[in-house]
């Protein structure tokens, strides 16, 4: 019985995060999406105003080639490249993302105690550890499913837009719509979405903890003391007293703190066979997910350390959110 | 002590402190303050700015840090705030409602996560007012928030209702309706309400309890029937000015060439020798109690 009750509530206090950030969460990554396709849809009309069809090559996929590849019989690598050039396609909502979550994850503990309504919020019985955990699972998983779902749209849109595009030019469209291809990449990416969440707790109670902690300017906490405190090491060398170059704080503290809200950022850690050179990048996506890849990831000190991190940050997050009602804004 | 404190000291309080302290850096904000407010009563806090109004009403939320004892409703407000907010609702002012919010959403979300919260009388009350559920929080007027926030809280069933200045920078027919409705549709001996204002003339006449409070420390915490007992304002010819004098008036003033004297604890038979007597208004009270607060 309380259980229900309280997972209802908590599905409230998601949904109240949504309501406010709804332009963010929602319409960022659909009007990204929208331009993204624009883009493609005026490639196009250039592709065929003009009349240089032969070399033409979108998002890595040289189409002029698609029919040799095809009567090759080698579909295999028709859908690499596909996967490729829809993948790179659904890049900006990522990246948009990554502003949304932020500047979200800045706010959240933070705006609402420089309008004082935080008072209204602490008069209802939702306690601190609730209110932080709802924003926690909102940068770990609402706007990320979100995100998600936009390039699943994108990708499917791109699907239609080319279909029509090869039927004008003689070419079967069914050839670009294989079931197990794609139901594999929209699994994958949907997969992806908890490692982007565990890997980015770092960031997500790094920026929660400023937006709690901060009586004033939580951005400028957020990004000048990782920053500064890195141009510190870099300049005095200070890492070398531990053996380690200043590359290592950029890379595992700043890089972490800011950027692990980008999802995909882990690749490297996770050691992809094929990552060596550009060429292969259809391999090395392919092996996005794949067993090997992820278990390095899971098991590496940085991805766990950072976790640990994250969580602790969180804690104090909480700790701040229950102490501070007030901001000098 | 009169019977009717005998058993107001039995009652369980819903508001409880002893030696509540508070301070900031070297300001002190609360001294050592002993209160109890018990069920069923309309306690006016009155004081004037930074006397520490703000600061209890934060510590009997668990919106604060304090030194000393204090429970309300028997709960500890720093630990238990979550469960205390079950029984206790709160305005602070006015415009503490989020503004991007639709009134719609306002109460689909209190109705989901509050248990003691009626959507019908919520919906019943809002009837009243002008605001449609499809805007938002930043469209609507200052009284139109306040009526909103209202209808939140008096739909939801709770033992103690806090209101720190709920009506500032509101016109005079909005505060009217506030009080009026507050007495009318939602006390009742089941249910406190604590509330600060600056506008005491507004709130005198539904008080049943009075506290002033002043550089961190109750001057007086008295139900007004007390009040009534214990002060009197009486009228003074110039004739019989010396002989009020001599009673130690807390305040004198004058008025069409005669003397207004404030008396505390002079029996009222005494008085009435002087001169015409009245009943001082809380405003008076409280402005010759604050003497001095700012010189």
């Amino acid at each position: 019985m309380s259980t229900t009750v309280s997972t209802n509530k908590f599905s409230w206090l998601l949904k109240r995060e949504f309501w406010e950030y709804r332009g963010a969460f929602f319409w960022t990554p659909v009007i990204t999406g929208i331009v993204m396709l624009s883009l493609v849809l005026l490639a196009l009309i250039i592709a065929e105003t003009s009349a240089n069809r032969a070399g033409m090559s979108l998002n890595g996929v040289n189409f002029g080639e698609i029919s040799s590849h095809l009567s090759e019989g080698n579909a295999a690598k028709l859908y690499a490249g596909l996967n490729v050039g829809l993948l790179s396609l659904g890049f900006p909502i990522g990246i948009a993302l990554f502003f949304v979550l932020f500047f979200y994850g800045i706010g959240a503990l933070y705006n609402d105690r420089a309008d004082r309504s935080v008072l209204f919020w602490k008069s209802l019985p939702i306690s601190d550890t609730e209110t932080v955990l709802a924003k926690v699972v909102t940068m770990a998983f609402v706007a990320p499913i979100l995100a998600v779902a936009a390039m699943i749209a994108l990708h499917f849109a791109f699907l239609v837009l080319m279909s029509v595009w090869v039927l004008v030019h003689g070419i079967n469209p069914m050839l670009l719509w294989s079931p197990t291809h794609l139901l594999t990449l929209w699994a994958k990416l949907a997969l992806l979405i908890p490692i982007n969440a565990l890997w980015a707790l770092p960031s997500i109670g790094w920026l929660l903890l400023c937006s709690s902690f901060a009586r004033s300017k939580p951005f400028l906490w957020a990004v000048a003391l990782p920053v500064v405190s890195g141009v510190l090491i870099s300049m005095f060398h200070l890492m070398s007293s531990l053996s380690l170059p200043s590359s290592w704080y950029w890379r595992n503290i700043v890089g972490r703190l800011l950027l692990s809200i980008i999802p995909g950022t882990w690749v490297d850690v996770a050691e992809l066979r094929h990552l060596d050179s550009d060429d292969r990048m259809p391999e090395a996506l392919s092996d996005l997910l794949s067993l090997s890849s992820v278990g390095h990831l899971l098991t590496s000190p940085t991805f766990l350390i950072g976790i640990v991190a994250g969580v602790a940050m969180i804690v104090a997050a909480m700790y701040f959110r229950r102490v501070r009602t007030e901001s000098y804004a | 002590m009169t019977i009717e404190n005998e058993e107001l000291k039995n009652a369980v309080p819903i508001v409880r402190a002893k030696g509540l302290s508070k301070r900031y850096g070297t300001t002190v904000a609360l001294d050592h303050v002993d209160l109890q407010i018990p069920a069923g009563r309309i306690v006016g806090l009155i004081g004037p700015n930074g006397a520490g109004k703000t600061t209890a009403l934060k510590a009997i939320l668990g919106l604060t840090e304090f030194d000393g004892e204090l429970s309300v409703l028997g709960l500890d407000p720093r630990t238990h705030r979550t469960e205390l907010m079950q029984h206790v609702c709160f305005i602070a002012d006015v415009a503490v409602l989020p503004r991007w919010m639709r009134v719609g959403d306002a109460v689909d979300f209190v109705a989901g996560v509050h248990p003691r919260f009626s959507r019908e009388k919520c919906e019943a009350f809002l009837a009243r007012t002008k605001i449609a559920k499809t805007q938002r929080v930043r469209e609507l007027s200052k009284g139109m928030i306040v009526q909103l926030h209202l209808a939140l809280v008096m739909a939801i069933d709770a033992k103690l209702l806090v209101l720190d200045e709920p009506t500032l920078g509101l016109d005079i027919l909005y505060r009217k309706e506030f009080y009026e409705t507050l007495l009318n549709d939602y006390f009742d001996h089941e249910k406190t309400i604590l509330v600060t204002t600056h506008q005491v003339e507004e709130i005198e006449r539904i008080l049943t309890d009075l506290i002033f409070i002043r550089d961190g420390r109750i001057v007086l915490d008295a139900s007004m029937d007390a009040v009534a007992e214990r002060y009197a304002e009486v009228l003074v010819g110039p004739d019989k000015a010396d002989a009020a004098r001599a009673l130690k008036p807390l305040s004198e003033r004058q008025i069409f060439g005669k003397s207004i004297f404030l008396f505390d604890g002079i029996d009222h038979s005494r008085l009435t020798a002087l001169g015409e007597l009245h009943k001082p208004s809380v405003a008076d009270l409280f402005v010759a109690t604050m003497k001095g607060t700012y010189a």
